[in-house]
């Protein structure tokens, strides 16, 4: 069992969900990062784009933030060349047709009681961990 | 304007909470998916403590009438689970195993420059346009 980042995982787990209760108690909105960035892909199909392209560039600018105030980004990739971009068009897509991703289902939908996300979260989280244990220990 | 601060700061705290709690980086996350290997638990406490905020927030902010700055709120108000909703959540789940990378780390990450994590976003962005093509 790796060691896990207490302290970390703790504040920054509470800091994701301060941000989602600001959003929703000053914009009206759910802090559903695929949704944010699927309004911004569609832009046609949204007259709402300001706030999602601020809120995008937020999301980078607290990691810019950081890298300057904190020390280096805790970025270790694990797959690479084509696997990685398999990988960014399936979350792409699914989180498209799924309507959501681990930030909107997984964080906001669960603390909204939602059936629906749970079930969209216990889905991609189920399907993740066969898809790991697949490439690690089935084929590898 | 003051909706696009608001959106601003919101998604500063989000992204530095995602680089303090470290799921910004796949291996933690991966490391949390490989239930039959080194185990981490750190993705459950980021949920536990994220879910805990938010469930208690939410339903405060829900008792009034409308948002601080706007007029009303816009939340998700389907109910059903339907094959849409399963079927995308498979995709997002081998996507997300296969990288351990999932939409807010992603783009959070491409503070580091890295043109691996450009790749990814990129693909991310082909792939939810796609998907947005054959939406009736």
């Amino acid at each position: 069992m790796s060691e896990a980042n207490v302290i970390g995982g703790l504040s920054g787990g509470a800091m994701i969900g301060l941000a989602s209760v600001l959003l929703l108690l000053l914009i009206g909105r759910i802090t559903g990062i695929s949704g944010i960035l699927g309004g911004v892909v569609n832009w046609n199909a949204t007259k709402d784009l300001p706030w999602r392209v601020a809120f995008i560039v937020g999301l980078i600018l607290g990691a810019i933030l950081y890298r300057l105030f904190w020390g280096p980004l805790p970025l270790q990739l694990q797959a690479r060349g084509v696997m990685l971009v398999v990988a960014g068009l399936l979350v792409g897509v699914g989180t498209r047709v799924g309507s959501g991703c681990t930030s909107g289902h997984g964080v906001c939908g669960i603390a909204r009681r939602s059936t629906r996300s749970v079930s969209a979260t216990l889905t991609f989280m189920g399907v993740a961990m066969l898809t790991v244990y697949i490439t690690r220990h089935a084929i590898a | 304007m003051s909706k696009i601060v608001v959106a601003l700061v919101a998604g500063i705290i989000f992204g530095l909470g995602l680089c303090v709690s470290e799921m910004i980086n796949p291996t933690r996350v991966i490391g949390f998916l490989d239930v039959f290997g080194r185990w981490d638990a750190t993705l459950l406490l980021v949920m536990a403590a994220a879910v805990t905020i938010a469930g208690i927030g939410f339903p405060l902010v829900a008792r009034r009438a409308k948002p601080i700055l706007v007029d009303k709120f816009v939340v998700p108000e389907k109910t059903d689970i339907d094959l849409r909703l399963i079927t995308g959540s498979v995709l997002f789940g081998v996507g997300w195993g296969l990288a351990g990378l999932c939409p807010g780390p992603a783009i959070a990450a491409l503070a580091s420059m890295s043109p691996s994590i450009l790749m990814f976003v990129v693909a991310m962005i082909v792939g939810q346009w796609l998907a947005s093509r054959f939406e009736g």
